[in-house]
């Protein structure tokens, strides 16, 4: 192992190698700022250019590089605009866009810098030990088990049913559940509730769901209340970019242990960093104390560290079916995979034997690709944070061109357009009633992969028994109980509570 | 097969389409045709926008033809595109667009309101066979030890595939059985919705065998995680020696999965037979050569009336399983 590590080192300390992670890791940052391109698209942006360089370190350090910096992108528009970009930096909104609407733009982009930055190097570490013992842990996960996984994911919706807002939060969540079964299912040969509308026939896109729940309403708000953008349009002073002592306290141990978490997650082909950054977030609300978790989804630190974290170490563990086994567990993966190919590379258990000098070069890449972006990114910080200082005659038309140039880049299809800007009022107006809107999402994103994996899991063991037969299921299962449980029991606890020292005056 | 599910074989072709872009034009002194406007019925990046470019780039690059231009147009699992071709037919003669199995299957469910034969057949070009793969560590090694597993007990011997109940891998799955002399209606069949997630599933042991295109289990037989107990070829394939036909193991059935293009309905005799001229003449450049070998395609080329005749006997059997398995 040593020797790999060296040989890997002398690859990757090459002046050009680390021009080439320079290289990726801006034009990733960058073009992953635009909501509607993700790490999928820009990477397969740049595979021509990673194949004409021939040499397949380089090329994957290229590309790698590019991963790195479009995961880190992807959460400034989540921050700045409320525009999640891609499905891992939904939860980054929840508190990520708070802070920013409090003028703590400046602190939300530091704090998910260093949260991604800390995720993304323990990520590494851990794949540089774990990897090869790892891949099979991955393999031990079924159907019935990514089921019982992706109730986990729901249950982070009981972190926005505060304050007598379980019914609302819950029949959001229906919603959004609803609105994934349109379309052709994976496993379904006939197309579901399309009314026979053809543009309806491979579902609702993501983005565009994303765009019309988050940005777009947004905007709207902004335009229908001029006193909105005013206070804090003048407040988006950059002064308190730094991070007290206080707040890194508070946020160390969450980096630390979604960092894990979060790696552990993507280890695993078919759950990835969406899932991860869902539960990164549910997890560290839970266990949050009473005053922090009031503070969750109104611009906590905590909450904004844990998915950041959490969806960059996932990234990294990605790496390890793909490396290990050859076997793609998500669709950034699935396009690295092609260009591997490419480039006459067969990733599987032979790859660290036969060509270690590669499989060490991408390890070292994501240690040196981590480091360059919180270099390029930290000082940049003030300049990106500026954005919304600019007028909001000017800043409202940009919200909206990115919004409407994200839903319709992927697909080339206009009827996006109107389904986006269809469902963009129905949001406002659900807005307006105090209907949270993170669960509709968190519902959309989860209901296919839910309903696949326990269609499948019925498939194989006739019916239900896969929940008593699988011990991980069942234990996945209660966990997802507790999540959902526990916090309402203790709020009804400390009412009652409340009431007795009323009853007792 | 969802058109945009990034499946392990879409995405080598979309790898290798990408780089396409690079590639100059070269003029040539044996030009057929003066351009060709590819329509994709898919978003950029899919199987058949590769097909659709690598098939453009051989073609300009060798001078055949002067220039090629590319339009994606997604929206019912390719129905839109198939609606477009068919409603401008006057407008469109220099189309051709792009499609593949999938279209004789969406036809039989009447997901499209069309049929295949409503447009003009110009050309089957490229295909992929289909094969069964076990893993590594499994005690099967053949046909004839799935076959008795499966008989010993059908109802735990699950095979996955990357395509809906009733999709490709499914039907082939079923097809084989059904030569094997079992009724496929009791195969078990589990679907999942990429490539790669079945692999795993493979791989973790949830299913016995997976349903799955040649070309994308050679790198995993190469790697030493799968083990490909049968093929659906005719002969067995250079690339990949080893593994065994359906045929040589007494299973008396074959499959291709194909792709071609298809020009609008009432295009001239004289138009279709420049592009066919084109296409015939491609398979002997070396720029084709290049595209081919690069993307792992195999050259399975039917032109006009053998592509009909290809593609109404697919249809026909695949009809007839469809209707056997309660899909129609």
């Amino acid at each position: 192992m040593l020797d790999g590590i060296l040989t890997g080192l002398s690859t990757a300390f090459s002046v050009t190698n680390i021009l080439m992670v320079i290289g990726g890791c801006l034009i990733g940052t960058f073009i992953g700022m635009l909501p509607g391109l993700g790490p999928m698209s820009i990477i397969a942006i740049m595979i021509p250019v990673a194949i004409s360089i021939g040499d397949p370190s380089t090329a994957l350090i290229l590309l790698a590089g590019v991963y790195y910096g479009a995961v880190f992108g992807g959460s400034t528009s989540s921050i700045l605009i409320n525009a999640p970009g891609v499905a891992s930096t939904v939860a980054t909104s929840f508190d990520g866009y708070p802070m920013t609407r409090a003028g703590k733009a400046g602190k939300a982009l530091t704090v998910a810098a260093i949260a991604s930055f800390c995720g993304g190097t323990i990520g590494a570490i851990l794949l540089m030990i774990f990897a090869p013992a790892l891949a099979s842990v991955a393999l031990l996960f079924h159907s019935a088990e990514y089921f019982a996984l992706m109730v986990v994911g729901l249950s982070a919706i009981a972190a926005f049913a505060g304050s007598g807002q379980v019914g609302k939060a819950l029949l959001m969540t229906l919603l959004g559940l609803i609105m994934a079964t349109v379309g052709e299912g994976a496993l379904f040969n006939a197309p579901r509730f399309t009314m026979g509308i053809s543009d309806l026939q491979s579902g609702f896109g993501f983005i565009t769901l994303a765009m019309a729940m988050f940005a777009l309403p947004e905007a709207l708000y902004l335009i229908l209340d001029p006193n909105r953008s005013k206070t804090e349009g003048a407040s988006g002073e950059i002064k308190d970019l730094r991070i007290t002592k206080n707040e890194a306290k508070r946020i160390a141990p969450v980096i630390g242990r979604q960092s894990i978490q979060g790696f552990l997650i993507g280890v695993l082909p078919g759950a990835g960093a969406t899932i991860a950054s869902f539960l990164g977030y549910a997890v560290e609300r839970n266990i949050a104390s009473k005053e922090e978790q009031a503070e969750f989804g109104k611009g906590s630190v905590k909450g904004l560290a844990a998915p950041e974290a959490a969806n960059n170490a996932a990234c990294t563990g990605s790496f390890v079916p793909l490396l290990t086994l050859g076997i793609p567990g998500s669709g950034t993966t699935a396009i690295l995979l092609g260009a591997l190919i490419a480039l006459n590379v067969s990733p599987g258990p032979r790859l660290m034997v036969d060509q270690p000098e590669i499989f060490w070069a991408v390890i070292i890449s994501m240690y040196l690709g981590n480091v360059i972006l919180l270099i390029l990114n930290l000082p940049l910080i003030p300049y990106i944070a500026k954005i919304l200082t600019v007028p909001r005659t000017f800043l409202i038309p940009f919200i909206l061109f990115f919004t409407l140039m994200g839903a319709y880049i992927g697909q080339n299809n206009s009827t996006e357009l109107l389904i986006l800007v269809g469902f963009g009022i129905c949001a406002t107006i659900l807005r307006f009633a105090d209907y949270p809107l993170a669960p509709l999402l968190i519902g959309f994103i989860l209901g296919s992969m839910l309903e696949d994996n326990f269609t499948r899991s019925m498939d194989l063991y006739g019916g239900l028994d896969f929940i008593l037969q699988r011990p991980m299921t069942m234990g996945l299962l209660v966990i997802a109980a507790s999540l959902v449980v526990l916090p309402s029991y203790r709020a009804r606890r400390a009412r009652l509570r409340q009431q007795g020292v009323a009853d007792g005056d | 097969m969802k058109s945009s599910t990034l499946t392990r074989r879409v995405m080598m072709v979309a790898a290798a389409a990408a780089f396409s872009f690079a590639t100059p034009v070269l003029a040539g002194g044996h030009q057929v045709l003066d351009s060709i406007h590819f329509l994709v019925p898919g978003g950029a990046g899919g199987g058949w926008d590769g097909t659709a470019r690598g098939t453009g780039e051989a073609l300009t690059a060798s001078g055949l033809i002067g220039s090629a231009s590319y339009e994606n147009m997604s929206g019912g699992g390719g129905g839109k595109a198939i609606g477009y071709m068919i409603e401008n037919a006057n407008s469109q003669h220099d189309t051709l667009m792009v499609n593949s199995t999938p279209i004789v299957i969406r036809s039989l469910t009447g997901v499209f309101p069309y049929n295949f034969s409503d447009l003009t057949l110009v050309a089957g070009t490229i295909g992929d066979y289909a094969t069964i793969v076990v893993g590594k560590d499994s005690p099967i090694n053949s046909m004839d030890d799935l076959l008795a597993t499966y008989r010993e007990n059908p109802g735990s011997t699950a095979i996955g595939g990357g395509s809906v109940p009733g999709g490709m891998d499914h039907l082939v799955a079923a097809m084989i059985m059904k030569a094997a002399g079992e009724d496929p209606n009791e195969v078990k069949y589990i679907a999942y919705d990429a490539g790669g997630k079945a692999m795993a599933a493979l791989l973790s042991g949830e299913i016995v065998a997976l349903s799955t295109g040649f070309s994308e289990a050679i790198d995993l037989a190469n790697a030493g995680e799968v083990k490909i107990i049968g093929v659906t070829a005719d002969e067995r394939i250079s690339t990949y020696d080893s593994a065994q036909t359906m045929k040589e193991q007494g299973i008396d059935m074959t499959f291709v999965n194909w792709r071609g293009f298809f020009a609008v309905p009432g295009l001239p005799e004289d138009k279709l037979a420049m592009y066919q001229d084109a296409i015939t003449k491609m398979y002997d450049t070396p720029e084709w050569e290049e595209v081919r070998a690069r993307n792992g395609w195999v050259n399975i080329h039917n032109s006009g009336d053998d592509f009909r005749v290809f593609l109404e006997e697919q249809e026909q059997i695949i009809g007839d399983l469809m209707r056997e398995l309660g899909f129609l």
